[in-house]
């Protein structure tokens, strides 16, 4: 079972607990009502989906009940960094490392692949 | 036709348990789900007669009453007695929310030296003594259904559980108990 580490309740809990809840770090426009529809389509619809190293927001449901941010690795499934919401974003050197070194390695494994192909 | 209606607990009358584990519907009690600001903590806690507590996962008890921590601005008052609850809230004068729940919940005691073994038969949280000390409560899942678990004594739990869900949550408790005697 995947454990969270929920920064109000300052303790790893059980996923059960926890639901997702979107991108984290979204700024709202601040004059909504200006924007063009391409602008709101992209802020309002739109999500990067990264593979690997993501900001999302989480809510202990089950617990708590408080939204926070998590840092995630969507690749591996692993929480890297939880804090609470309302603070900017979170720095995970290690992780950056860490996806950094992975995404040489499968460049470097697709030119060789590559390579024996021809 | 009947002079007089009586209300009955929803688990009104059931027992259950096993050699190791005592389960019995707690008595009737007076219950407020309550929002505080933190800078309006005190003043609420002067009128409930009662410390609301501020750190994760702690309760705290005084002149009848029973505060749990829920989260960061939210707690649970349990009175079992005839109470003022929500009275003595509304008379507080600080800027709160309290939602009279005391018929939304009913609790199950659960007892004995296998008791922390019966709740975890649904409950993934750390119920030993260092990670969950007499007075630890938590808001949490027991199976399907959420619960709000406060430890009461070493081997004493009060289950705090929505009414629609109390056939459910004392059916999995039953199972429980009859694990944790094997």
């Amino acid at each position: 079972m995947l454990l969270i580490h929920c920064p109000y309740c300052e303790e790893d809990r059980s996923e059960l607990e926890f639901r997702w809840a979107g991108e984290a770090h979204i700024a709202r426009p601040e004059n909504i009502a200006a924007i063009s529809d391409e602008e709101f389509a992209e802020f309002f619809f739109l999500r990067n989906n990264e593979k690997g190293l993501t900001y999302e927001r989480w809510r202990h449901i089950h617990g708590c009940g408080r939204f926070f941010n998590a840092a995630r690795d969507t690749v591996s499934d692993r929480f890297l960094l939880t804090y609470k919401a309302g603070l900017p974003k979170q720095p995970v050197p290690v992780a950056e490392k860490f996806a950094a070194i992975a995404e040489e390695k499968s460049v470097e494994t697709w030119e060789q692949t590559e390579g024996d192909a021809r | 036709m009947a002079e007089t209606a009586t209300r009955s607990l929803p688990l009104s009358g059931i027992h259950g348990g096993s050699a190791t584990v005592r389960l019995e519907p707690a008595a009737p009690a007076t219950r407020i789900a309550l929002r505080v600001a933190m800078e309006d903590v005190g003043t609420l806690s002067g009128a409930l007669g009662v410390d609301l507590p501020v750190r994760p996962k702690t309760s705290a008890f005084a002149n009848g009453r029973t505060a749990l921590w829920l989260g960061p601005d939210e707690w649970l008052v349990i009175d079992e007695g005839e109470s003022g609850l929500m009275t003595a809230a509304a008379n507080s004068g600080a800027t709160h929310s309290a939602a009279d729940v005391s018929h939304r919940n009913t609790a199950i005691l659960v007892s004995g030296p296998g008791a922390a073994d019966a709740i975890n038969a649904g409950c993934s949280q750390d119920l030993s003594l260092e990670a969950f000390p007499v007075g630890a409560c938590s808001r949490t899942l027991f199976g399907k259904a959420e619960i709000v678990l406060l430890r009461t004594a070493e081997d004493a739990f009060r289950v705090e559980v929505w009414r629609s869900f109390s056939d459910y949550a004392f059916g999995l408790l039953a199972e429980g108990a009859r694990d944790a005697a094997l």
